[in-house]
Formats: C-alpha cells, sequence, structure tokens
C-alpha cells in the first residue's frame, strides 16, 4: 500500500511527428482526487489513456498501484471513464450497466447507483437515445460500478448541464470521502479548484505547475486590472508599501500582490491617474487557477 | 442527492474480479440479447433461410439435379444460417463495436479478451441453435426426412462456425466497420450463390467448380448434405472447413486491432 496509485516519471508519448506527452512527471496519492488541468491538446488523455493500459509510453516509466498499467490484475482494482462511447447504441441504459456490475466480484446495487446519478427513469432507454449528459453519468456509473480502488475520469464533467455537473462532482467527493483515489481530467478550472487535493497543471505535454489549488493560486489577495501594454511600474512599485510585487503578465494584465486594502488600492488608482491610463476590469479577488495558467502559458486555458 | 435509496451505496472500495464463467456467461447473455432484438440480423439470420427453403421447396424455379427437393435444400439452408451468424452477424456486429469503443471499454473491465471472444462464440453457437430448430422444424413440415450422423452434422456445423467467425472476425479486427457492413454483405451474397446453396455445383461450369469446391459454404453444405441423407461424413469437407478455421482464426488473432 506504500505505492502511490499513479507515479509517471519522464512519460514521453509521439503519434508520427507529433510529440503529445513530452517528459511528464506527476503523482496521484491514494484516497486523493487529482485534477489534471490543461487546454484541449495539451496531453491529458494521451496520460490517462497510457494509465489505463491503452496505449504504451514510448520512453519513461508509469505505475499504477505500483504495478504496470497493462498488467491484467489492475483491471477489477481500477474504473475507467473514457473521454467519449464504449456503449453499444442499442443497448439499454439499466442493462449496460448491470452487464458491467457482472464483471466484478461485490458490485454497488444498479439500482440504487442508477438512481444516484439521476438515471433510474432512463433505465430502459436505449443508449443512443440517452441524451450527451445521461450517456456521461452512465460511463461514470459504470467505471464506480466495481468498487474499485482508484478511478480515471477523461473530463468526466464535459458537455454536462450544471445540475448533471454538481451530481458527478457529488459524486467524486463521495468516491474520495470513501478513500478511493480519483485521477480526473478537465479544462474546468472551478472544477480543479473545487474537487481536486492536488492539480497538476500541463502544457504542450509537459507539467507547468502542480500542487494544491491553494498553493497553486496563493493565499493571499491581488488586485489585477487592464490597461495599455508596457506601462513602466517602477514608480508604482516605489509608491507602494514595502513587500508588495507588480507584474505585467502577460502584455496588458497587471497583477499587484501585497497588503491588499483601501491604501493600495488608493496608489494603484492614483498612479494610474498620473500615467494617464485608465484601469479597465479593476478587481481585487483571490487568484484563480486560471490566472495561473494565464500566467504560466500566456495563453487562456480554453 | 441525499435521498434515502443512496444509503445503499457503500463505495469503499471492494475491487474483485467476478468468476470466470460468470463474465463469459454475462457477456454472451448480452450479446445473444443484442442479436435477437437487432430487426436486419433476424432478417439474415432467421427470416431469409427460412423464406429460401420454404419458397424453393414449394415452387419449383430451381432445378436441384433430381430428387426431393427439400431434402436438397434443408442442408444447404442450415449452412446459410450457420454463415449468416457466425460470419456476416458477428463481422458486422464486432466492427461496429470496434468503432463505438465497446471493445475498448470491454477492455478495461476484468473480461479478459479470452473471456470476451469464448463469449462471442458461446453467443454464436446459441443463436445458431434457435436458428436450426427453426430450419429443422420448417423442413419436417415440408417432408424433410433426414437420415444419418446427427454427431457428424454437429461437428461439420461447429467447424463451420469456428471457419466463419475466423472470416468474420479477420474483416472486422482490421477493416472499418463501414466497410466491413459492405464486404460481410457482398460476401455473404457471392458465398450464396456461388457455394451450391440453392443449387448444385455441378450445374456450374467445369473450369469454376475447383475453386468454388473449397469454399467454406461450399464444404459446410456439401457435408451437411451428405451426412444428412445417410452418407459417411466427407474428410475432404472436414479438411477444407478446418483449413479456413485455422488460417483465419491465426490471421484474425495477429491482425485484431482492438480499437
Amino acid at each position: 500500500m506504500d505505492s502511490p496509485a499513479v507515479e509517471i516519471i519522464g512519460l514521453v508519448k509521439r503519434y508520427g511527428g507529433t510529440t503529445a506527452v513530452d517528459g511528464l512527471s506527476m503523482r496521484a496519492a491514494r484516497g486523493a482526487v487529482t485534477a489534471v488541468l490543461g487546454p484541449n491538446g495539451a496531453g491529458k488523455t494521451s496520460t490517462v489513456e497510457i494509465c489505463e493500459g491503452f496505449r504504451e509510453a514510448d520512453e519513461g516509466t508509469v505505475r499504477v498501484l505500483g504495478l504496470p498499467p497493462a498488467t491484467p490484475a489492475l483491471r477489477p482494482r481500477v474504473g475507467v471513464m473514457l473521454q467519449s462511447g464504449g456503449v453499444p447504441p442499442a443497448t439499454r441504459c439499466g442493462e449496460w450497466l448491470r452487464l458491467v456490475s457482472r464483471f466484478y466480484a461485490r458490485p454497488l446495487d444498479v439500482d440504487a447507483l442508477l438512481v444516484r446519478l439521476g438515471l433510474a427513469a432512463h433505465a430502459r432507454t436505449p443508449y443512443r437515445r440517452l441524451s450527451g449528459g445521461q450517456q456521461q453519468r452512465l460511463s461514470l456509473a459504470a467505471a464506480v460500478v466495481g468498487r474499485p480502488e482508484l478511478v480515471f475520469l477523461d473530463e468526466p464533467t464535459a458537455g454536462l448541464d450544471p445540475q448533471a455537473r454538481h451530481a458527478c462532482w457529488d459524486l467524486v467527493a463521495d468516491l474520495r470521502a470513501a478513500g478511493v483515489a480519483v485521477l480526473l481530467t478537465t479544462h474546468h478550472m472551478d472544477e480543479a479548484e473545487r474537487l481536486a487535493d492536488h492539480v497538476v497543471i500541463i502544457d504542450g505535454g509537459r507539467v507547468v505547475a502542480e500542487g494544491s489549488p491553494a498553493a497553486l493560486t496563493g493565499a493571499e489577495r491581488q488586485l489585477r486590472f487592464r490597461a495599455r501594454p508596457g506601462l513602466a511600474l517602477e514608480e508604482l512599485l516605489n509608491a507602494l508599501p514595502s513587500g508588495s510585487a507588480a507584474k505585467e503578465s502577460p502584455a496588458g494584465h497587471y497583477i499587484v500582490e501585497g497588503l491588499v486594502g483601501p491604501e493600495l488600492l488608493a496608489t494603484v488608482t492614483a498612479w494610474c491617474a498620473a500615467e494617464g491610463v485608465t484601469a479597465d476590469d479593476l478587481r481585487i479577488e483571490r487568484r484563480t487557477l486560471e490566472d495561473v495558467f494565464l500566467e504560466l502559458t500566456g495563453r487562456e486555458l480554453r | 442527492m441525499t435521498t434515502p435509496d443512496t444509503a445503499a451505496l457503500d463505495l469503499t472500495p471492494a475491487p474483485g474480479a467476478a468468476p470466470f464463467p460468470r463474465m463469459v456467461l454475462a457477456q454472451a447473455g448480452a450479446e445473444v440479447r443484442a442479436t435477437l432484438r437487432n430487426g436486419e440480423q433476424l432478417l439474415l439470420t432467421l427470416v431469409i433461410p427460412v423464406l429460401l427453403l420454404a419458397g424453393f421447396t414449394l415452387a419449383p424455379l430451381i432445378d436441384v439435379g433430381g430428387g426431393s427437393r427439400v431434402a436438397f435444400l434443408a442442408p444447404g439452408v442450415l449452412a446459410l444460417a450457420v454463415m449468416s451468424t457466425a460470419f456476416t452477424g458477428q463481422a458486422i456486429a464486432t466492427g461496429f463495436e470496434r468503432r463505438y469503443g465497446v471493445l475498448k471499454r470491454l477492455g478495461a473491465t476484468p473480461l479478459s479478451r479470452a473471456g470476451l471472444m469464448l463469449a462471442k462464440t458461446a453467443a454464436v453457437l446459441a443463436v445458431e441453435l434457435i436458428q436450426v430448430v427453426v430450419v429443422v422444424a420448417v423442413g419436417l413440415a415440408l417432408g424433410w426426412r433426414p437420415h444419418g450422423s446427427f454427431a457428424a452434422a454437429a461437428l461439420l456445423i461447429v467447424l463451420g462456425t469456428a471457419a466463419f467467425s475466423g472470416l468474420g472476425l479477420l474483416m472486422a479486427g482490421t477493416l472499418r466497420a463501414e466497410a466491413t457492413l459492405a464486404a460481410a454483405n457482398l460476401v455473404y451474397l457471392v458465398l450464396l450463390g456461388a457455394g451450391g446453396v440453392m443449387f448444385p455445383l455441378s450445374k456450374l461450369p467445369e473450369s469454376v467448380r475447383p475453386a468454388l469446391e473449397v469454399l467454406p459454404i461450399s464444404a459446410l453444405t456439401g457435408g451437411l448434405r451428405t451426412v444428412l441423407s445417410g452418407g459417411a461424413l466427407p474428410l475432404g469437407a472436414l479438411g477444407v472447413l478446418a483449413a479456413w478455421a485455422v488460417l483465419c482464426l491465426g490471421l484474425a488473432s495477429r491482425t485484431f486491432r482492438w480499437e
């Protein structure tokens, strides 16, 4: 039980001339929720599918519950939710979940799970006639029905309406409380911030930052505004109390950190007036993972 | 979402695979249900064979080369039924399962690939059993009086199933789903026409006969016709079917792509 749920060291995955995963290393702890956050094409699905045993790594080491991902003994211990599909279109929702449950020794009660995910009324509906959100929830149900130790969820809430998203989040929280390790991919920062104990931000197939949501976003509040790019920040820094910081990241986006209060706000607005600029979108807030991502990569997450 | 119903959900990890036979039975049951529920499949596996048997027995449209028409047609239709399930139906269903990611998803469950293949075989044999019962019943009603070794007939059917399954899985595991759909139907029609099912190979030109005689459908049709009219088990037909089975299953197991 000492090995982490997932351990990845120096993972490389290429498709033809394209490098999808480029020396990625990360860990997911047992009994915790780990979110792999990144834009489309960052290498999230490739990484997860290698962990699930569907694809082979070109380089690097991957261990799932201490074992190579393709080990047959892992199959009962690991639940998998694919990003899409995986269910025969004509198969009824309840039948599919019941079939999958029969592959496990001590499955969850299928009817109770259908109720829990709001699918009980659709138990007799063929998969192809379920809405996108219902299909996602059925895939989620199939991932957990075998009572696994570790669950991989690839973009579990993509395309879900808010209500279905919350149902999914509640289930993930309950899995965590029950001691199940969850590794999920997402490009919703609110999802990662809300659910995850540990967030791994990836871009271009590499880890650009990781930590708890609080550690990544910083505990302190900050003041942000937009103005024309290239303003000289020296005078502002001189005017601010010591221990404050001001930076432009990316161009045209200004961030002031420090003891954010009325005085700091007054200092910043006075400086703006002196510079002859109007601060757009001025707000005081905690940093979000979206801010972190933007600062790290210079790009929007979506 | 705290309703009394959710109390039953204990998410605490309790991993474990079900016993192998239970997994295989569950999957085989699901496959049989899917086949019987699919209208096009049912048309292929039951309606067409029964219509051919009844239609061409009652209407003297074809020359079966003398003798009882139903005694000639019934074994051919049995072979056709085996081909439609083991080859056409299985190729199309498996091709689309691959395309929809079903094979991939099942690969993430404790059901091994060997278990999945076993389940598919069991499902094919179960559907064939239903077909045999229906075709034989219709044949008997039309005056067919088969005599000979039913064990030999069963052996031919099992070998034929292996050969046709191999051919079907070879297609489903390598071609795109749409190409499998088209090719499986085309091969079905060609083999129906050229395999001695509806009229004897002796009606065809001497030059093409040797080639047609080594088709799996010809071997199965000819073999069933012989053993169900009191003849000894033809080793030639047995050899042809065994060769197709070994060749196609071997190739399929090497080339099958699960995604």
